[in-house]
């Protein structure tokens, strides 16, 4: 995971003293698994933001792996909950984000307001600049003050292409330029920026769609992902929102940003049990170099270790 | 997607009708169902269990009551409860001084410097001269975003190429010269881990002195935010709280956290994007939605925006008299079709939203619900309760559906009434509520 993998077990390591530290004192208090020791524990998972309905589908699944296997020892709760959670990203595709295979490969970035789809915007490109593609980036937020500004600083220092239009214009025409500016100067990579929307403003979100459906007229199997970017700060909302976008824009994939603070991002865990959606990317500070890709296996083992 | 606590605690007492009193099993019982309620709301589990705490003892040894159920009586201990912890103190913004200072802090992205030209808009409009000062200099662009605001509202926004607490030094000084107030500060979010950045508000506090150091929280927040309410308190002695983005869907639980954690009253919310949605704090709004039961006061009032204003007085006498019937039911699905995501519209009446959870809110389903209402006739829909089999069978055929979804919707629409009843005499008096900063 590269320098940044201290800056991410710092912030986890929060998470780690909540989830393993409170499990370690239930444990204590129940010699056996018993109903009180799982209803203590979904309690747990519900209180480090997993969803109430994953928590339970968790359990669940520890219910079943304990009755299968003949366990009535607390002890060995640890290892099956592990198992459990690390059960959730079997489905879960892993297809390496930075692999772009399609020219210009095609990016679009929603999400509520304030999550950093802007920042984040920055960091992917730069990631891509490093690798030595050639990228436009779209200033298709022309609604917030300045947001073309800012993204057009971003530009400035990341090294790449900025398409932008007028603040009030029509967001839709300003990612179709980007496409087709993009293809014309033969670009490997175009990333869209859009206003930030709260999922339930009916109306916004389908400006959102149309913007979707705009891009394909400049390439018809374009855009090749669209991400939802979530705050990880964010609690219960999460799946809310990642529910409504999915349905209105078909979103195939999860950004989560902020996780440099002591959030804890359980919900990633809801995403995948719930919608099957990979997180590809987190996000670990301000500055354009801190993303990470995601991996599961590492994100389940820091809670443990 | 979430039960309504009222429905669950239904459950709970299921059996227990007609006890004398609350017994402590099943208080025990129902106070679970309210820890998962909270905890589903975001609220912190530590901020948790002393609340549940408190409402153990408030409803041990209660007389059960007649004319509400035992869940309906624990239901309202936990309201009360709820509005007590979130009320306590008023306290409207004050400032002590000319220029007042306002200081607004809190992590990114979470509504600042739109807040900002909120509360300028709202003093411009009292005929203040408010001055806006831009000292986020770390994120791009930001202080342009707080000039296009200004400018917007024709409010002047001060800004110096200088260091965060210099630039607010001098803005009180260019305030003080041109006798500008209030004045605001925006300040750039930061992690309350960031303690490079901590120091730096402290220093800016020790320069301006403010009159109201505001910690700016999203809705939307999850468990963190007693961390991130105790570090900023900690830092600045905050005087008060603002939450934003309440005009999503979140159940809001954070106000709750930060409210227990800092002891610091919640001031004001935002409403949205627009610059004018900004109100004064309610707790008894925020308790209910806290609990899922439902915000007849927002949706009252966004009928009133979109539906013209006679409709809605219809549409909340209706809900006063609990006499909504099948026929209200139906224009007022029509009414509020106007409104937006129905999904989030139905969510505010009462009981509505545990009602719905098993019917998809789309367009077809929706449809659905209308076809069988416009099969019945006028009497049916008047009085559903002379729905017999037969004249169910009917409907079913009339509407292309089946008897079974014409029994689902006739049992939503009992609960609805239920939910709308309990909810009957509650806290939607408008000529109660005081101006947006009273004093
Ligand atoms: N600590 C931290 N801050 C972040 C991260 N990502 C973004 N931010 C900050 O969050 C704030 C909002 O980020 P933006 O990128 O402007 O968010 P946005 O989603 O584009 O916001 P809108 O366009 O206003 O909806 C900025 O102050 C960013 O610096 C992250 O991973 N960690
Ligand atoms: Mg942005």
């Amino acid at each position: 995971m590269g320098f940044s993998l201290k800056k991410l077990a710092s912030g986890l390591l929060k998470t780690k003293e909540n989830l393993v530290s409170k499990i370690k004192a239930a444990v204590g208090l129940h010699k056996k698994i018993d109903g009180a020791l799982l209803d203590e524990i979904e309690e747990i998972l519900i209180s480090s933001d997993i969803s109430v309905e994953t928590s339970t589908a968790i359990i669940a699944n520890l219910k079943e792996k304990v009755a299968q296997r003949g366990i009535d020892n607390s002890d060995e709760v640890f290892q099956l909950l592990r198992e459990c959670l690390k059960d959730l990203f079997v489905d879960i595709s892993t297809e390496p984000f930075f692999a772009c295979n399609k020219k210009p490969y095609v990016i679009m970035i929603v999400g509520v307001n304030g999550t950093g789809k802007t920042t984040s915007i920055a960091k992917i490109a730069r990631r891509f600049v490093n690798d030595g593609k050639k990228v436009t980036i779209a200033a298709a937020d022309t609604f917030r003050a300045a947001a073309i500004d800012q993204l057009a600083i971003w530009a400035d220092r990341v090294g790449c292409h900025l398409v932008k239009g007028q603040e009030g214009g029509d967001a839709a025409a300003v990612a179709y330029d980007s496409v087709q500016s993009a293809i014309a100067r033969g670009d490997d990579v175009v990333i869209i920026d859009t206003a930030g929307r709260l999922h339930t403003k009916t109306n916004l979100m389908e400006e959102l769609s149309k913007v979707k459906r705009v891009i394909k007229k400049a390439m018809p199997d374009a855009p090749h992902r669209t991400l939802l970017v979530l705050d990880g700060t964010t609690g219960q909302n999460a799946l809310q929102q990642v529910e409504v976008f999915k349905k209105m824009l078909d979103i195939d994939g999860i950004i989560i940003t902020k996780l440099d603070g002591t959030a804890k991002g359980g919900a990633v865990f809801s995403i995948v049990e719930r919608y099957k959606l990979p997180v590809v990317l987190i996000g670990i500070g301000e500055q354009m170099d801190d993303l990470d890709e995601f991996k599961a296996h590492d994100f389940v083992e820091a809670l443990f270790t | 997607m979430f039960d309504t606590l009222s429905e669950k605690l239904e459950g709970v007492f299921k059996t227990l009708r007609g006890h004398g009193k609350l017994t402590e099993q099943n208080i025990k019982d129902s106070l679970k169902e309210v820890r998962r309620a909270l905890l589903e709301a975001d609220v912190n589990f530590k901020v948790v269990k002393q609340f549940v705490a408190n409402v153990e003892a408030k409803a041990s040894g209660q007389e059960t009551l007649r004319s509400i159920s035992p869940g309906e009586q624990v239901v309202k201990v936990v309201h009360d409860e709820l509005i007590a912890v979130l009320g306590g103190q008023n306290a409207p913004i004050a400032f002590r001084s000319t220029p007042g200072k306002l200081l607004v802090c809190g992590l990114q992205g979470s509504g600042k410097t739109t807040l900002c030209a909120k509360i300028a808009l709202h003093y411009k409009k009292k005929n203040a001269r408010p001055l806006m000062v831009a000292a986020d200099i770390y994120r791009p662009a930001a202080v342009k975003q707080l000039q296009v605001l200004g400018k917007q509202i024709d409010v002047p926004v001060f800004h110096v190429d200088k260091k965060p607490p210099q630039i607010c030094e001098d803005a009180v000084e260019y305030a003080r010269a041109n006798n500008l107030h209030p004045v605001i500060f925006d300040t750039a979010g930061r992690l309350h881990i960031d303690t490079e950045l901590m120091d730096e508000l402290r220093n800016i506090k020790s320069k301006i002195n403010p009159d109201e150091i505001l910690l700016v929280a999203d809705a939307m927040t999850g468990q963190d935010a007693v961390n991130v309410a105790t570090q900023f308190n900690e830092t600045l002695d905050l005087t008060g709280v603002v939450l934003t983005k309440l005009d999503g869907d979140a159940r809001g639980g954070a106000a709750l956290s930060i409210r227990q954690v800092t002891g610091k009253p919640l001031k004001l919310v935002s409403v949205g994007e627009k610059l004018s949605d900004l109100e004064v704090f309610y707790p008894e709004r925020m308790a209910s939605r806290i609990l899922g039961m439902g915000d007849i006061v927002s949706l009252v009032e966004k009928a009133q925006e979109t539906i013209d204003v006679k409709e809605a007085e219809k549409l909340e006498k209706k809900l006063r008299k609990d006499t909504l019937t099948l026929e209200d039911f139906y224009q007022q699905l029509q009414q509020l079709k106007k409104m937006g995501s129905l999904e989030s519209i139905l969510k505010m009446i009462p009981g509505v939203s545990s009602a719905i959870r098993d019917v998809q809110i789309d367009e077809s389903s929706m449809k659905r619900v209308e076809a069988i209402i416009l099969s019945m006739t006028p009497d049916e829909r008047a009085k559903p309760t002379i729905l017999n089999g037969s004249r169910r069978a009917r409907i079913a055929a009339g509407s292309g559906t089946s008897v079974q979804e014409v029994n689902r919707l006739l049992r939503q629409f009992e609960q609805m009434q239920k939910m709308i009843k309990q909810m009957r005499g509650g806290k939607f008096n408008k000529k109660m509520m005081p101006g947006l900063f009273p004093g």
